[in-house]
């Protein structure tokens, strides 16, 4: 672990050394500069979390892997984990709270009563036979969230199952798992999907509410576009082999081994809208599904992934191709030319017949 | 109402000359050889990755990416993707010489740059050729292509890429080679092989979902089976091939009229020289006539 | 043949202006050629892939060669049809033949791309012999061509034999200038002949040549008599050649104009310019092209602007009275001239169509080369009637023998 982390050039091992106040603003900044922000923004958000303008914030679990906390808790970033802890207030969090039964229950209760916090929904609700498929502390999913997330100053669904259902509403969806915005129709809910979600995109939005109190520009689907406004294949690595036409035919040939493109091993990165291409999991160089040769299966974005099959080619985004007919290749006739010609043609031809007309003449006159 | 105006000519041009030769038609190209290799385009599988157009590029050399793409085919362009679009309508096309059973530009070469080769594919030979372009005006698909700025220009046109397929010692096709398009296509909308499996694929293709193709009254259509005289490169689309720019030829090739009419005129060489005797003769009992009036 | 002994050079020191301005000219010209054979054909040029021939063959090979057969319809006048009775025109005739194919031949080597490489043609395709591809139309133009210069030349030779045996004080060429004219006397039919069914090949190939453009050309112009028609348009524009020749130098050099001959030469339109018409009009009605007489937009213009060309001048020609008028017949020729050089160009260039939105317009450069190689042809053709006996009729005596 130490040795990994000087090779990263990241901070010494939290658990050892513990946060000192540089590492933390370092942290900060990072994880602005991730999110294209200036590294003042990092500053910021260091300072409102020092000055204990922490938000409050109630994650619930519904039909989840918990993948999206695990990929959270198993960022290499020193104490990533520990500095959400410190930088949010974190009131609720059924996986990694101690506390158990009616405490957490209470607990929950005190914090929406509170109201003003972020609510952050990992997993899927189920909604066939009135959401009796999830249930905690007797309450559906349904009933939970509608309580508290209707409460919440900002929704955050976090993973493809939160944003649109994921893998619980892949078909034929025998709960009938729907994302969090089906069931909180009146709010607008931040989707950060994914599977998982890439934790730093979730540290933005919320490190953004923290300080700013404002929120991520969305697209139609609600996700941020800084994160989600261009697809994996604009900017992934393998690109230059796509455009090459170099494509992985098998796993383990030899185009596999080099690296090319795997677009023809059904690869969804053009239809996939994410920023895995540019930042990567958990620091670690290459950690995202195409770093490791595996093809991009669209987790991100609805009706690609758990809905098409795995190895069926990825449909492209509109591109630029020549039209059928091409233009002239050296532009139309300029009518000017084209006057200077006619007219030259005709003085030609006119002048041809005067000659005629004279020569006629004088022969006739002469002979 | 063709046969008849050629037969009609025919009689003209060996009436003409005073020889009744009978003019056989030339059959030199009627079929596409046995051993013939070839590619089927099928686009109703293309995305329009472009991957082939880079593909060709980096197989025969030529410059340009696809980071500046060719606008059409060029003098350094001997494969290219466009699209067809009218309203919902669209559809891309691949465009590439589509090595004719009876090629045009053979046809008209005078001294055999272009030449019909081994698998039928059809080559062009720079030492042969004096530019004459003679070869862009008989190319019903407008192929090949000629390098304006350049001192000292070739002709560009595909060749299924004969340099990677080939093997000019043995003769023999090299086992797995393909051309860079095929090579590149990652959804093998084109594909390479023997030009006999080659037409029992897309017509299996038909047979499989026949709704997915287009054809003349619905009943889906090859084009290269039959179109001016077959092409060893195939299409199949899901619209009508004149949208996708291809021309809409009869059975038989233009060259194969041409050549009949060429030949009708100088078969054997009958005709000129009979002429040449008749002028010779006539001449010469009119310059004898001359001579003895003034004499 | 006695027609040589009439014909005379015309003498008299070259036109000192005239000569200027051909110097200029034709060193701007190599100038621009210069260009063109080191950077390309593009650069001097409108043509494009989908137009590979544009005026440099439209105008100056296939028009040009066709205006040059002045001397094919001449000869088959004189020596087939006639039996010598057009002796005089003979000369000038085969002298503007010969100047205009052999500009042919330089147009085609300022056309063509790998121009190094043209002569492997007469070859045989030299070093691989044999290599002839005897399916291609253009092989039989390039070989005819290029025989036809050679033997338009031969023609000629007694008018520059004749010079040296009477003007040269080298001993030597004069001997071997007697017994070349010896070798003509009996020689000479022969050679005449070979240039009768020269260009009867190749003119009929030159339209041959479009027959493989198949369907990129207008259907109005795309037929299997295309051979045909361009054989007998030839012939009329050859006809109106002789006319203006004939006009031309008896006005400049003070010769006597042979108008017997020219009327007949009219009758003689009449039939040729009929049949042209009625083979065109009969293909178009044959192969169910009728409709398209009217229905294909600005070509359909072009069409019937074409069979006017041809109609009116057949119209001017009929009345036997008024084609023994010499201003009428130099009329008529210049319509004949110019409706058998607009169904060149229709059938090259406006009504080959290899594409939509494809056009082409010849560039100012390209029209530049097509004037100089003219230029070069009116340079040539001055200095050799100054200098050579070529122009004869010099007495009304000797053209009436």
């Amino acid at each position: 672990m130490g040795r990994r982390d000087e090779w990263l050039d990241l901070p010494g091992d939290p658990t050892v050394d513990g946060v000192d106040r540089r590492d933390f603003v370092k942290v900060c900044m990072m994880a602005a500069a991730a999110l294209g922000l200036p590294a003042a923004t990092g500053v910021k958000w260091a300072e409102a979390a020092e000055a204990g303008l922490k938000p409050s914030v109630i994650w619930l679990h519904f039909q989840e892997c918990t993948g999206c906390t695990e990929s959270l808790l198993r960022t290499s970033h020193p104490g990533l984990d520990k500095l959400i802890l410190d930088m949010v207030s974190l009131d609720y969090h059924e996986t990694l709270f101690a506390a158990a039964g009616h405490q957490i229950e209470a607990a929950l209760h005190d914090a929406v009563a509170k109201g003003g916090y972020v609510c952050v929904v990992e997993g899927a609700i189920p909604t066939k036979e009135d959401g009796i498929y999830c249930q905690i502390a007797g309450r559906t999913a349904i009933d939970i969230l509608q309580e508290v997330g209707g409460n919440a100053a900002a929704v955050i669904a976090i993973g493809s199952c939160a944003s649109w259902g994921g893998i619980p509403s892949a078909d034929p969806n025998p709960t009938g798992a729907v994302g969090a915005q089906e069931i909180l129709k009146d709010k607008t809910v931040i989707n950060l999907p994914g599977c998982p979600s890439n934790p730093y995109n979730f540290l933005g939005v919320v490190l953004q509410f923290a300080t700013m109190g404002t929120l991520p520009a969305l697209d139609d689907e609600g996700r941020p576009l800084f994160a989600y406004g261009r697809t994996i294949h604009e900017h992934c690595p393998r690109r230059a082999h796509f455009d090459a036409g170099r494509f992985v035919r098998q796993f383990g040939d030899d185009g596999h081994n080099l690296g090319y493109c795997l677009f023809a091993m059904g690869c969804k990165g053009p239809e996939t809208y994410a920023n895995c291409s540019t930042l990567h999991f958990n620091e670690v160089p290459d950690a995202w599904p195409i770093g490791i040769g595996a093809p991009c299966f669209g987790c991100t974005t609805k009706g690609v992934g758990f809905t098409k099959p795995l190895f069926q080619e990825a449909a492209l985004p509109p591109n630029y191709v020549p039209p059928i007919h091409p233009s002239d290749q050296r532009g139309p006739i300029t009518p000017g030319w084209a006057g200077v010609v006619g007219l030259a043609t005709g003085a030609a031809v006119g002048g041809a017949l005067m000659a005629s007309k004279k020569l006629g003449e004088g022969e006739t006159e002469g002979s | 109402m063709s046969m008849d105006r050629r037969t009609l000519l025919k009689g003209l041009a060996v009436a003409g000359a005073g020889a009744v030769a009978p003019v056989e038609a030339s059959e030199k190209y009627a079929e596409a050889p046995e051993d013939a290799v070839g590619m089927l385009y099928d686009a109703t599988r293309c995305i329009g990755c472009q991957a082939c157009v880079t593909a060709c590029k980096t197989a025969n050399n030529l410059p340009g990416n696809r980071y500046n793409p060719p606008e059409d085919l060029s003098g350094e362009t001997k494969n290219i993707i466009r699209l067809y679009q009218d309203g919902d309508e669209s559809s891309y096309v691949k465009s590439q010489c589509m090595h004719c059973v009876d090629p045009g530009c053979a046809n008209a070469c005078m001294i055999g740059a272009f030449k019909k080769r081994e698998y039928g594919i059809v080559t062009w030979d720079p030492d042969r050729c004096i530019g004459c372009r003679y070869c862009q005006v008989a190319c019903p698909y407008n192929i090949p292509k000629f390098q304006w700025n350049t001192g000292v220009p070739l002709i560009v046109k595909c060749e299924l890429c004969n340099h990677i397929i080939h093997d000019p010692d043995t003769g023999t096709l090299r086992e797995g080679a393909l051309p860079g398009c095929c090579q590149a296509c990652p959804k093998e909308a084109v594909i390479f092989g023997r030009y006999t499996d080659l037409i029992e694929d897309a017509k299996q293709r038909i047979a499989e979902r026949p709704e997915r193709y287009w054809g003349p009254d619905g009943e889906p259509k090859i084009f290269g089976l039959t179109d001016g005289g077959g092409t060893q490169v195939l299409y199949l689309a899901d619209l009508s091939f004149e949208k996708l720019g291809l021309p809409t030829l009869g059975d038989h090739g233009t060259a194969k009229q041409a050549r009949e009419i060429q030949h009708g005129i100088y078969r054997g060489f009958i005709a000129p020289v009979a002429l040449y005797g008749v002028l010779g003769l006539v001449m010469w009992r009119n310059n004898r006539a001359a001579k003895k009036e003034e004499g | 043949m006695a027609s040589h002994s009439h014909a005379q050079p015309v003498g008299g020191p070259l036109n000192k202006k005239f000569v200027t301005f051909m110097v200029i000219f034709l060193g701007i010209w190599a100038a621009v050629l210069l260009y063109r054979f080191i950077y390309g054909i593009g650069v001097v040029s409108g043509l494009t892939d989908y137009y590979p021939w544009g005026v440099w063959i439209a105008f100056d090979v296939v028009t040009g060669t066709a205006l040059a057969c002045g001397g094919y319809a001449v000869a088959i006048l004189c020596y087939i049809l006639n039996k010598g009775k057009y002796h005089p025109l003979v000369r000038p005739a085969l002298l503007t033949s010969a100047l205009g194919y052999s500009m042919a031949g330089l147009a085609i080597v300022i056309d063509v791309g790998r121009w190094w490489g043209v002569w492997r043609i007469p070859l045989g395709g030299f070093p691989d012999m044999g290599s002839y591809n005897w399916d291609s139309a253009l092989l039989e133009v390039a070989l005819c061509v290029m025989a036809y210069v050679g033997v338009l030349w031969i023609e000629l030779g007694p008018a520059f034999l004749e010079k040296w045996q009477s003007t040269s004080k080298n001993s030597a060429l004069v001997g071997f200038a007697r017994a070349g004219l010896k070798f003509y006397d009996k020689a000479l039919i022969w050679i005449i002949a070979l240039g009768v069914l020269l260009p009867t090949m190749h003119q009929s190939s030159l339209g041959t040549l479009m027959l493989l453009a198949g369907q990129k050309l207008h259907g109005l112009w795309y037929t299997p008599w295309i051979p045909l028609l361009f054989l007998i348009s030839c012939v009329g524009m050859g006809y109106s050649v002789v006319v203006w020749e004939s006009s031309l130098s008896t006005r400049l050099f003070k010769r006597q104009r042979e108008d017997d001959m020219l009327t007949g030469l009219s009758g003689a339109m009449v039939v040729i310019v009929s049949l042209y018409l009625v083979l065109r009009f009969a293909d178009l009605i044959i192969s169910g092209k009728t409709s398209m007489m009217f229905t294909s937009g600005w070509l359909s213009i072009v069409f019937w602007v074409e069979i006017g060309l041809f109609a009116f001048p057949l119209w001017m020609l009929m009345n036997k009275q008024r084609r023994s008028q010499f201003p009428v017949m130099l009329r008529a020729s210049i319509l004949l001239m110019l409706a058998g050089a607009m169904y060149r160009f229709d059938t090259y260039i406006t009504a080959y169509q290899p594409a939509p939105g494809q056009t082409y317009f010849p560039s100012f450069l390209e029209i530049f080369v097509t004037f100089g190689v003219i230029a070069l042809e009116i340079s040539m053709y001055y200095f050799i009637v100054k200098r050579y006996p070529i122009l004869g009729g010099a007495t009304a005596e000797g053209a009436a023998e």
